[in-house]
């Protein structure tokens, strides 16, 4: 089976029925996407197909259609993203565990809202829990993100 | 700095362990010296100047013990050694080390003192230094109890100071100058002439001189990083970029994925299993039974969790009371019996005598069962080769860990490394151990490999020693506008002992200070006023939950406070204030009515606002919640929180873990609860502990005071009052009085 990732290509020997989550972490050691449910009630396992955020422990492999991108493609401690250097900026993270998924969510959100209200936030965001409790920091660094991508 | 505060602080540095007075057994044996653990393994040319921090040629390591599940404990620790090392920690390699005995936590077991917190006498401060000498008997490496940074806050400082003083004694040395000539900055000695020396350069030299030991600590105005704000946590980038390495990500070229089942009657045990349809799926190596159930070691770990649902286990039935109906039943049984009787740590005035004449104002109340859930389920890779055992986990608690992997082995306890890894969480969770127990059993089955265990969601929920459900009731009796009696009785299982047993194999006698912790100490003076623990029998075991006893004592205390205010006519944030004796705790109070244009429970029709205080591990907080009642249900509008930490030593990371603590506390009082049928929890999956989520979170606000003269942590403080003051503020909003929590099992929210 074949997949793209961040822009590499990968070819996989696996059942078809395997979430994308497992795949990524266990076949192909892409570990920044993360397990926390196992039934898309934590958005921990959120990553990018065709820039469209999908929970990846819900999506078997065999129905994979797309290019992934997580959170490793979205920036790089030398570049970040956006919404990573919001992030940082606020210094949203705890325990880090919830963010990759947090932050994929926000960028799928603002690249289709650029400016978007905080119900709007609201609304995309609350499918993403966070044990730690980093929500406020995490609705100011969306907002601080999406005015850099405007400037920018 | 008091006498006792200068000994012990001492006593930690030169390796002995005298603490003020020294009584009998605890002195031989405190004094005995305590191994360096950095001592072993060091390579020609390098020094261990302190167990703090390490200098090599190739750099600095500045070695933080206690565990960062999250509340920034690797930041605060590296930040409190830069400090008097003078170096930028970013430049530094951070290390959580190997555990080892020098790491004692003196500040968790001194808060289990029997004196309350804001007792700051002579006496109450010799009680919990001399607590601190159980500490290091028992070797407790563990990080709890929002202890990190008041055992580091002097012990780190001096670390760092002691270090720079020998570096520089070093280079004085070599140069044939006196140390008073020399400077340091940011990782150099600087020379009369400006020239500068690395400490890395001076390494070999330092090891070959005694420690400087007698340097003064900087004056806290000199600080470059502490109480500065803004200080940057060390690991951001990395938890913004997805390359922060948390246990469960360790990846090994050899590795083998496990999970596990266990009896969800926790400690129950096996009874029989099938694991003909299991065994026959794809990438299954091995179905191998343990201790506390069967486990599947695959080669990924979604196939090891579809192997493991596959399996048909038989579960052994234990005699302890098996649906909530019967726990809670249990728990009532024992409250007010006085077979159950534990204790009684505040008794002033005559209670009886006061309730004895007037009317009695009666109230029942009760919490559930919460379970931790960190986001990270629980995880450990274990490799067993050659008689030796190596152990990467999350863990509060590395030296248990260390002891119960070498049993089960059967090596000795030498022969086991633990290498703690970044956690996702905890909550208290990591205080267990139950998942590396079966890692090691599990990697017995294939040695000489690395084997990664990791807990489905399903199974975490289920086999998470939770918090203690327990009930309470309150009596008591106002006069004149005024509250004048108040008697409080919690009955609860007993925890602190049972936790502390399962880790150690040690019997801790005497009562359990948990089942009051947050009601007994509070600094309220009532002319009768009293608080009594009752033990109710071990069912389901439990263990500490974020702000441990007083997450429900809050609850209790506070709301039936409220209640008696009520009952009495006067205002509630008045008449706490006027209650309280503390000046720290009253400011508080004060701060928070300020903050939020306090003028009443009311804030017109169908809102209220509620106020609530606790004060835990010696932090006073104070809250203040509005809410409005609208036709969806109850919405929290806006929190106004203030705490005591008496320095502020990271003022960007307190705000987190105030804010933090504030979500968790209410989330869980609004939602909830862990219930049992069957012996099993009823809850097993997010979707239905929810907890708080984003479109929920009131804007939150905080001021941190520093009144208090002991520094303090804040990864617990904010949980206790947030549930109170939630329930005050329905009943200002609605006139409903919920005594009981979770809140949605009377109340609907937006
Ligand atoms: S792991 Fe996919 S939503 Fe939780
Ligand atoms: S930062 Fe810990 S779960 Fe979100």
């Amino acid at each position: 089976m074949k997949l793209t990732v961040n822009g590499t290509p990968y070819e996989v020997d696996v059942e078809p029925e395997m979430p994308l989550l497992w795949v990524l972490r266990d076949e192909l050691g892409i570990t920044g996407v993360k397990y926390g449910c196992g039934v898309a009630a934590c958005g921990a396992c959120t990553v990018h197909v065709d820039g469209v955020a999908l929970r990846s422990c819900q999506l078997a492999v065999g129905d994979l259609e797309g290019e992934v991108t997580t959170i490793e493609g979205l920036g790089t401690p030398e570049a970040l993203h956006a919404v990573q250097a919001a992030w940082v900026a606020h210094q949203v993270a705890q325990c880090g565990y919830c963010q990759s998924g947090q932050m994929m969510q926000a960028a799928a959100l603002l690249a289709e809202v650029p400016a978007p209200t905080d119900a709007e936030i609201d609304e995309a965001m609350s499918g993403n829990l966070c044990r730690c409790g980093t929500y406020p920091r995490i609705r100011a660094a969306i907002h601080t993100a999406a005015n850099t991508l405007m400037e920018g | 700095m008091s006498r006792v505060g200068k000994i012990a602080r001492r006593s930690f540095l030169i390796g002995s362990a005298a603490v003020a007075g020294g009584v009998a057994f605890g002195v031989y044996l405190a004094k005995k010296p305590i191994p360096n653990p950095l001592l072993e393994g060091l390579k020609e040319g390098e020094a261990a100047l302190t167990p703090y921090v390490k200098i090599t040629q190739e750099g600095i390591t500045l070695i933080t013990p206690r565990a960062d599940k999250g509340q920034g404990a690797f930041s605060i620790q590296a930040y409190l050694l830069a400090e008097e090392l003078d170096i930028d920690p970013a430049t530094a390699t951070l290390s959580p080390g190997l555990p080892g005995q020098a790491y004692f936590n003196g500040a968790v077991l001194a808060e289990g003192s029997p004196k309350p917190a804001y007792d700051e006498g002579f006496v109450a401060e010799t009680l919990r230094s001399f607590m601190s000498v159980p500490a290091k008997i028992f070797a407790v490496q563990l990080t709890g109890g929002s202890s990190t940074v008041p055992d580091g806050f002097d012990k780190l400082r001096l670390a760092g100071a002691v270090a720079r003083e020998t570096l520089k004694e070093a280079a004085a040395r070599r140069l044939g100058l006196s140390r008073a000539e020399l400077k340091t900055e940011a990782g150099h000695v600087i020379l009369p002439d400006g020239s500068r020396i690395a400490y890395t350069d001076l390494a070999a030299e330092a090891a070959q001189i005694d420690p400087i030991e007698d340097v003064p600590l900087r004056d806290p105005s000199t600080w470059r990083y502490l109480g500065k704000p803004g200080l940057p946590r060390l690991d951001m980038l990395r938890k913004c970029t997805g390359t922060e390495v948390y246990g469960i990500d360790l990846t090994f070229d050899d590795m083998l994925y496990a999970t596990v089942r266990a009896n969800p009657a926790i400690g129950a045990g096996l009874a029989g299993f099938d694991a003909t349809a299991a065994g026959d799926m794809r990438g299954v190596e091995q179905i191998v039974a343990i201790t506390s159930g069967v486990g599947v070691i695959a080669n990924n770990t979604w196939r090891a969790f579809q192997a493991a649902e596959a399996l048909e286990i038989d579960w052994i039935t234990p005699e302890t009371p098996g649906t909530s109906a019967e726990i809670f039943a249990t728990l009532e049984q024992a409250l007010g019996n006085p077979d159950a009787y534990d204790h009684c740590q505040r008794d002033e005035g005559d209670v009886e005598a006061a309730l004895a004449s007037g009317e009695v104002i009666e109230a029942a109340y009760r919490i559930p069962y919460l379970a931790h859930a960190p986001l990270e389920p629980m995880n450990a890779v274990v490799r067993i080769a050659d008689g030796q055992v190596e152990i990467w986990t999350g863990t509060q608690i590395p030296l248990f860990v260390r002891d119960r992997a070498a049993r089960i082995a059967g090596v000795a306890k030498d022969q086991v490394r633990v290498y703690v890894q970044p956690m996702g969480g905890s909550f208290g969770h990591r205080l267990e151990m139950t998942h590396v127990e079966q890692a090691v059993e599990l990697a017995l089955a294939v040695p000489g490999r690395h084997l990664k265990l990791t807990w489905s969601r399903e199974e975490d929920m289920t086999h998470d020693y939770p918090r203690p459900a327990s009930v309470a009731r309150g009596r008591g009796g106002v006069r004149d506008g005024q509250v004048a009696a108040f008697d409080l009785s919690v009955s609860q299982s007993a925890m602190a002992p049972e936790w502390f047993g399962r880790l150690s194999g040690m019997t801790l006698p005497g009562p359990d200070a948990s089942i009051t912790t947050g009601s007994w100490d509070q600094p309220f003076a009532i002319p009768d006023y009293r608080v009594t623990g009752y033990r109710a029998p071990t069912m389901v075991p439990v263990s500490s939950w974020r702000s441990v006893g007083a997450s429900g004592n809050g609850f209790y205390h506070d709301c039936f406070l409220d209640e008696l205010i009520f009952a009495a006519g006067a205002d509630p944030l008045a008449e706490r204030i006027r209650l309280c004796h503390h000046d720290p705790s009253r400011k508080v109070l004060e701060a928070v009515g300020e903050m939020s244009g306090w003028t009443g429970p009311s804030l017109g029709a169908g809102r209220g606002r509620g106020v609530a205080f606790c004060m835990s591990f010696g932090v006073p907080c104070a809250q203040v919640v509005e809410v409005t009642a609208t036709d969806e249900g109850i919405r929290i509008d806006h929190v106004h929180v203030v705490v005591d930490v008496g320095r502020v030593l990271d003022p960007s990371n307190l705000e987190a873990q105030v804010m933090g603590g504030v979500i968790f506390g209410l989330g869980h009082a609004m939602n909830c609860e862990l219930t049992y049928a069957d012996h099993r929890p009823e809850q097993e999956n997010f979707y239905d502990y929810e907890a708080m989520r984003l479109y929920q979170v009131p804007k939150i606000d905080i001021r941190a005071l520093e009144n208090s003269p002991r520094i303090r942590g804040i990864g617990e403080p904010a949980v206790p009052p947030a549930a109170p003051a939630l329930a005050n503020a329905i009943f200002a909003a609605t006139g409903q009085r919920i005594r009981e929590l979770p809140l949605s099992r009377h109340v609907r929210f937006v």
